[in-house]
């Protein structure tokens, strides 16, 4: 756990060499951490494959914005609050999917991301605005910030945790406080007895029920669980940039964590933030490279080489990032379904392996010639 | 009444389009016992096969407009029209019917290469996985023709001769307020069509009996050395020239687009859930019925009462109809029970 701490405090420093170091990215990969754990916790737990986790996400960024609207800048009953809308809105869509398994579940969760996707755009546009999304104005009540008579800046404000300002650096600051939160709770809960339980379900769910205990209460709370991670990302979204959108509960978005998870190793402890590692800083990269960089990284051939290489990985940078992003989603679930933390598993196995002959070999031979 | 009866039309319309999707979703899944996320794709294919096809034939050569003679202006003219004079312009104006003859047998290639290439090694991996991996497969596709195609809809128009709209009014004596464009009425009946034939060919064939016994009990089958594998793969090939075949001739009424496959994909999904996991007839009358009551609930007598009900009404019968018949409207039993 500490080390955890010092990794994630860290990271400015021990990602400064691969080009990572900047608070826009690191941002990233805390609040998507904290949604990939989240999401850990009911679809590595338990095994339900849920497609309709953006949904909270995009409650908790309109709920995040809403109290900066009407309530207060600070941070702190964004957050709470959006948590709040998240756990219910997760009590409910769980109260009613989790009544199936399987592949059921996994299409009641998307049927209900997608009406809550649909909504957005129409009847819920007074919440929502619609596709501009909803943002801060000037004129927005914030009634606590008036009732303390805070000082206002010019122009808009900015999101703040009593005075700190959320942007650049302390903002990332923020997220990895929460994320370092949000893991130790996940921890607690991978190794609780009641983590034991949800394993039980996806183990065998028959034989749970069969010893007795009622599986859908454990279920339930899972869900809702995850559903607040979800919407504690959510919120940090809208507070390290405050504007929410509908495009946030897509169904691709759910599918984006879903594959984050399925990188890293489903059902592992570090796996999903492994997962949120890779995927964002190959997003980074791979869409930040264009015709230039490529004809500059492969000048080393010969002319028509050059054109050659160029034009054949060119669809899969830049714009076409998400060709990559399926490609690898395929490899991954074809040839290493436990994700990169399986492969690390195998590796060191065979490592392990080799050394194990080796010394049985030499105890064999020391054996003989004695 | 005329309103209710466009959008009765508006309706079977589109619920021929899920329904022709649904139908090969079922048949993969009834056969092959794999969910087929990539099956939308297949839709995504067929619509570009026309849009390639409508492309290839108007490749065109600019030539001097004899109109212009004060400057040199130039306009396009197809070679097709160069070579072949009015046969080639009919052939132009024809693309789309036209182009079926060249959706098929790409269809049925890329079915096979799909089944033979990725599948097969699914069928013994739990249905998450291979949910994930033609999720993935789906991805790969639609970014592949976004490439290729850019991202905007690509307008394919249908044949001039029937580009205007049919007197139904007229043939059902209701007056000739009531009018609907020709393609549709085509789409529809040709659709019927297809889902006629993919039935008969299931029932009244000998090897649609051996794909029915298999769907019931393979390894029985299998044991009377039947190659039922074999069998199955076709019949995935048979579900991709479906949903080719529907997107081809879909590409008239909604301007193909990269991503219309998972749009489609995601309401056909539910539609195969509401019909029942692995029923035939239930994905294809699911289609239609939620078809229909999605563009009921388009009308503004409809709307004006339950705004936005007909962004949400798919999902919420699949919801509705989940929760209080949990194997779909005409579900078997033992298929995909949990």
């Amino acid at each position: 756990m500490l080390i955890f701490t010092a990794a994630v405090l860290s990271m400015p420093i021990w990602l400064d060499p691969i080009g990572a170091n900047y608070p826009d990215l690191l941002q990233k990969f805390a609040i998507f951490g904290i949604f990939a754990i989240g999401y850990n916790i009911l679809f590595g737990l338990t095994g339900y494959l849920s497609f309709g986790h953006a949904v909270f996400l995009g409650v908790g960024s309109y709920t995040a914005v809403w109290s900066f609207k009407l309530l207060t800048m600070n941070v702190i009953p964004a957050m709470f609050f959006s948590i709040l809308m998240a756990g219910i809105i997760a009590a409910g869509i769980g109260y009613v999917s989790l009544r199936r398994s399987g592949i059921y579940f996994s299409i009641l969760t998307l049927a209900f991301a997608q009406m809550f996707y649909n909504l957005a755009y129409s009847v819920l546009m007074p919440i929502t605005n619609g596709e501009t999304g909803l943002q801060l104005t000037m004129h927005d009540p914030r009634v606590i910030d008036v009732a303390f008579s805070r000082e206002v800046p010019e122009g808009l404000p900015s999101t703040d945790f009593f005075g700190i300002s959320m942007n650049g650096y302390s903002g990332f600051y923020f997220c990895a406080v929460m994320l370092i939160l949000a893991f130790f709770i996940y921890l607690k809960i991978f190794r609780s007895p009641f983590g034991m339980k949800l394993k039980g379900i996806k183990s065998n769910q028959k034989r749970m029920k069969y010893i007795g205990s009622d599986t859908r209460p454990y279920l339930i709370t899972a869900f809702v669980i995850s559903g607040m991670f979800a919407g504690l990302a959510g919120s940090l979204m809208a507070v390290t940039d405050p504007l929410a959108g509908a495009e946030r509960m897509q169904w691709t978005a759910s599918g984006e964590v879903i594959l984050m998870t399925i990188l890293g190793g489903v059902g592992t402890v570090y796996g999903p933030l492994l997962g949120v590692g890779i995927i964002k800083y190959l997003e980074n990269i791979f869409s930040s490279i264009n015709e230039s960089v490529l004809n500059n990284f492969f000048s080393f051939m010969p002319q028509w080489g050059e054109s050659l290489l160029t034009s054949l990985t060119m669809p899969f940078v830049g714009e076409g990032w998400h060709l990559t992003l399926g490609l690898l989603f395929m490899l991954i679930v074809i040839f290493l379904p436990g994700g990169v933390m399986e492969g690390l598993q195998r590796i060191k196995d065979s490592i392990m392996n080799k050394k194990n002959i080796e010394e049985s070999e030499a105890t064999a031979k020391e054996s003989s010639d004695g | 009444m005329d309103a209710i009866l466009i959008q009765l039309l508006n309706g079977l319309d589109k619920g021929a389009a899920y329904a022709l999707i649904a139908l090969g979703l079922t048949l993969v899944f009834g056969t092959l016992g794999v969910v087929n996320f990539a099956h939308g794709a297949l839709f995504l294919i067929g619509a570009f096969c026309a849009v390639s096809f409508q492309k290839v034939v108007t490749i065109s050569k600019k030539i001097l407009d004899p109109n212009i003679t004060y400057f040199d202006a130039y306009i396009e003219q197809p070679y097709l029209e160069i070579w072949m004079g009015d046969t080639g312009l009919a052939i132009i104006d024809y693309a789309v019917p036209l182009s079926l003859f060249f959706a098929v047998p790409i269809m049925l290639l890329v079915g096979l290469a799909m089944e033979r290439g990725l599948i097969q090694f699914f069928y013994k991996r739990s249905h998450a996985e291979q949910i994930l991996v033609t999720f993935g497969l789906a991805i790969v596709l639609q970014e592949i023709i976004r490439h290729f195609y850019g991202a905007n809809p690509i307008p394919t128009p249908a044949p001039d001769i029937v580009s205007g709209s049919a007197q139904v009014g007229l043939w059902i004596g209701l007056g000739d307020t009531l009018v609907y464009p020709w393609w549709r009425i085509i789409y529809l009946i040709s659709s019927v069509g297809i889902i006629t034939a993919v039935f008969s060919f299931l029932n009244l064939t000998t090897f649609g009996m051996v794909v029915r016994a298999g769907m019931a009990d393979r390894q029985m089958v299998g044991f009377l050395g039947i190659n039922i594998q074999r069998k199955f793969t076709i019949i995935f090939a048979l579900a991709a020239i479906v949903a080719g075949v529907a997107g081809a001739m879909y590409a008239p009424i909604l301007p193909p687009d990269y991503h219309m496959g998972m749009d489609f994909l995601v309401i056909s999904f539910v539609i195969v859930v509401v019909g029942g996991m692995g029923s035939l007839r239930g994905a294809v009358a699911s289609g239609f019925l939620l078809g229909v009551l999605q563009s009921l609930a388009a009308m503004t007598a409809v709307s004006s009462i339950l705004p936005g009900i007909e962004q949400i009404i798919i999902y919420l019968v699949a919801v509705i109809v989940l929760l209080t018949r949990p194997r779909g409207l005409m579900g078997r039993k033992g298929v995909m029970d949990e």
